[in-house]
């Protein structure tokens, strides 16, 4: 078995494979799943690799089940994750709330595929980003990683990993169908240079621990089963001894606190990459596979002497607001692509908020966005703009 | 109590009870109507607990939504109060996590079986390790005496006022159809014998499975002419029959007739994750060359 956790070394490797070898690297030692295209890649080489290390796979009956699991499994003690696409995504949603609520770490990996409903299985979509911002009904903050790559997809699932344990909280990997079955070279560092961070223990005796009080950094130490601690754990709103409490203070407290967690350390989780941007008067925001599409266009506008950057967004959620209003008051205009019908664009335009013009280019599903389209809206937006 | 005038452990009253070190006692008093059955469960469940020897940091509480899954919030032990029918699936991740360690599954019919129906057949299916204990009340009593999965017909509820038009689940019979290796039924009267079976399913390598049919007189016995707690208590407890080791089929649940009561199945089988093991050890054979072993014993949690 030794040797084996982490694959040290260059492969060739799809981004659903390479997204097993981040989560075991990270500490992962549970997996629940149920089978869907395009993310079912994910959940075959964890059934494979989770035996070898020690760890467990279990095929659950259906997506509900897989989130429950996961969740389950990190009270344990457990590293976890699941991974989906988009209906299984939907079916998850009630869980997510679950480990919302109940500050649970926990990975979901959602290769999106083109929706509504079974919609388009086996080509790409972007269509689920608001739902993994809004999809479980109720008041919380969460985060969404979005890797455009197989090398990112081991990168992004580690960090996805190191943020849940961190600021416990369900962290989503957003990839996407074109980013989950591509190969591309994949470099696995040596173990000892991928940093992991597992979530705080309680130092506090049983009798003086409170689940639910924060430390400085708004995140509580969390006693999982076995410790001794004899803890309550529940999806009801809960007080910092995790007792149920059905009134409005107990309500605005705790949202304070699993919101503010995030808020507080948004600048600590949000990661882009800003490429071309010296003197750019326009700039592309993308994310996932069209942030690849972008970086295309935006190298073409640059080879042409135009002055075109490309801000990558490696954290949609939360949303990198400060930056990007920053950048909205410097440049002459925003384009975002998704391959939906404007989804985070909307986030863009609110934070935009009228200091220059955001243009949105998308279609709802089945194919990458050309260059091409991201460049000739780069240049009409250049002329506009003079 | 609002948080801010919440004292913790100090608020909690002396122990005065037995059963008061296994009680979040600074949560009482708790929310379950006058007459309810599911104190009694309750209370034998941690009787229990606490005659099986298990230690207690090993023991863990999953509940789904509802009046049994309140239980998870009384008692003193590492306690899960999930999401309306996925307690079992919650569970799965504890327990696999954990090995070592004890899950007791504790909810009512309605979150078990109708919107959890899917999470029980499969967890029964593996045979995890899970020690389940069903309250059957026959309606959903939290959310003001709803038809349930349970309901007897011609039985009436607040949506179903003229009777319930279904036919209910026998629920021993699905359990054992669908693979648990322990399934019994008592009615809450049978505080003895209902006690006795929790602990041997406590001591039980696999899925077990108690229902218990238990009085709301609140939600079901005011619109089915039985309001008297005790009253509905003994009408059930005069109806049931013992009958151990009958068919589960055969187990049948008729309020005209005979309630039949008893332990019906109790048999080793290999559980899910002797499964895992054994065919991730590699000393498997190709199919259909296979067969799952019960394994060694391992060192028991019981007793010494």
């Amino acid at each position: 078995m030794a040797g084996k956790e982490v694959l040290t070394g260059v492969h060739f490797m799809d981004g659903d494979e390479a997204c097993c070898e981040g989560a075991i690297a990270a500490g992962c030692r549970f997996f629940a799943g149920y089978p869907i295209t395009p993310a079912t890649e994910v959940a075959e080489r964890m059934s494979r690799r989770l035996p070898q290390i020690g760890g467990i796979f279990i095929q659950m009956e259906d997506e509900i089940a897989s989130m429950a699991a996961i969740l389950g499994a990190s009270w344990g003690g457990a590293k976890a994750m699941t991974s989906t696409s988009g209906p299984g995504f939907s079916l998850m949603m009630e869980n997510i709330g679950l480990g919302v609520c109940t500050e649970t770490p926990c990975v979901v990996a959602n290769v999106q595929r083109a929706g509504p409903s079974t919609g388009l299985p086996t080509l790409v979509g972007q269509g689920d980003m608001m739902q993994a911002r809004w999809g479980s009904h109720g008041p919380y903050e969460i985060i969404a990683l979005t890797p455009s790559s197989p090398q990112e997809m081991f990168d992004f699932t580690v960090k996805a990993f190191n943020l849940s344990e961190q600021y416990r909280v369900p962290v989503f990997v957003m990839a996407d169908e074109v980013v989950g079955h591509m190969s591309e070279r994949v470099v696995i560092p040596p173990a000892e240079r991928i940093k992991v961070v597992s979530r705080k223990q309680p130092k506090a005796s049983p009798d003086k621990y409170l689940p639910y009080k924060p430390d400085a950094d708004g995140v509580a130490p969390m006693a999982t089963w076995g410790m001794g601690y004899h803890v309550h754990v529940t999806g009801l709103t809960h007080d910092e001894r995790g007792y149920p409490v059905m009134d409005a203070s107990a309500q605005e407290q705790m949202i304070a606190r699993i919101t503010g967690k995030i808020k507080k350390n948004a600048a600590k989780i949000i990661s882009y990459d800003a490429m071309f941007m010296d003197d750019a008067q326009v700039v592309v925001v993308a994310y996932g596979i069209s942030a690849r599409s972008a970086k295309g266009a935006v190298a073409a506008a640059r080879a042409q002497g135009q002055k075109v950057g490309l801000m990558k967004l490696n954290t949609v959620w939360p949303f990198p607001e400060e930056v990007i209003a920053d950048l909205a008051g410097r440049v002459r205009g925003l384009i975002m692509p998704e391959i939906n019908q404007g989804q985070v664009v909307l986030e863009l335009e609110r934070v935009a908020g009228g200091r220059c013009p955001v243009k949105f280019i998308g279609h709802p599903g089945g194919t990458i966005i050309s260059p091409r389209v991201i460049l000739a809206a780069a240049q009409e937006m250049l002329k506009e703009a003079l | 109590m609002s948080a801010k005038t919440a004292g913790g452990a100090a608020a909690a009253h002396p122990p005065v009870h037995p059963q008061d070190h296994l009680l979040r006692t600074d949560r009482l008093p708790h929310i379950w109507c006058t007459g309810c059955g599911i104190g009694i469960v309750f209370g034998s469940l941690m009787s229990a607990v606490m005659k099986s020897g298990l230690p207690l940091n090993d023991v863990a509480v999953v509940s789904g939504i509802g009046c049994t899954g309140r239980m998870a919030g009384y008692i003193k032990l590492d306690s899960y109060h999930t999401t309306h029918g996925r307690a079992l699936p919650f569970a799965t991740g504890l327990k696999l996590t954990r090995p070592q360690g004890k899950v007791i599954v504790a909810s009512g019919d309605g979150d078990l079986f109708a919107i959890g129906g899917n999470h029980f057949i499969h967890a029964a299916r593996r045979n995890l390790d899970l020690t389940v204990i069903c309250v059957n009340n026959l309606n959903y009593g939290m959310t003001g005496g709803q038809q349930a999965p349970s309901t007897p017909f011609g039985a009436k509820t607040t949506t179903s006022p003229s009777g319930s038009p279904d036919q209910p689940f026998n629920f021993c019979a699905l359990a054992a159809a669908c693979g648990a290796t322990y399934v019994a039924r008592w009615t809450a009267l049978h505080i003895r014998l209902l006690t006795q079976t929790i602990g041997e399913a406590l001591a039980h390598r696999g899925f077990s499975f108690i229902e218990i049919l238990a009085p709301c007189p609140t939600a079901f016995g005011r619109r089915n002419k039985i309001r008297n707690p005790l009253d509905l208590l003994r009408f059930y407890y005069d109806r049931s029959v013992v009958k151990n080791k009958i068919s589960p089929d055969q187990a049948v649940m008729d309020f005209q007739g005979n309630l039949v009561v008893g332990k019906f199945v109790d048999v080793a089988k290999p559980t899910w994750l002797d499964g895992y093991r054994q065919v991730n050890s590699g000393q498997v054979g190709e199919w259909p060359e296979v067969a799952a072993e019960v394994p060694i014993p391992e060192k028991h949690l019981l007793g010494a």
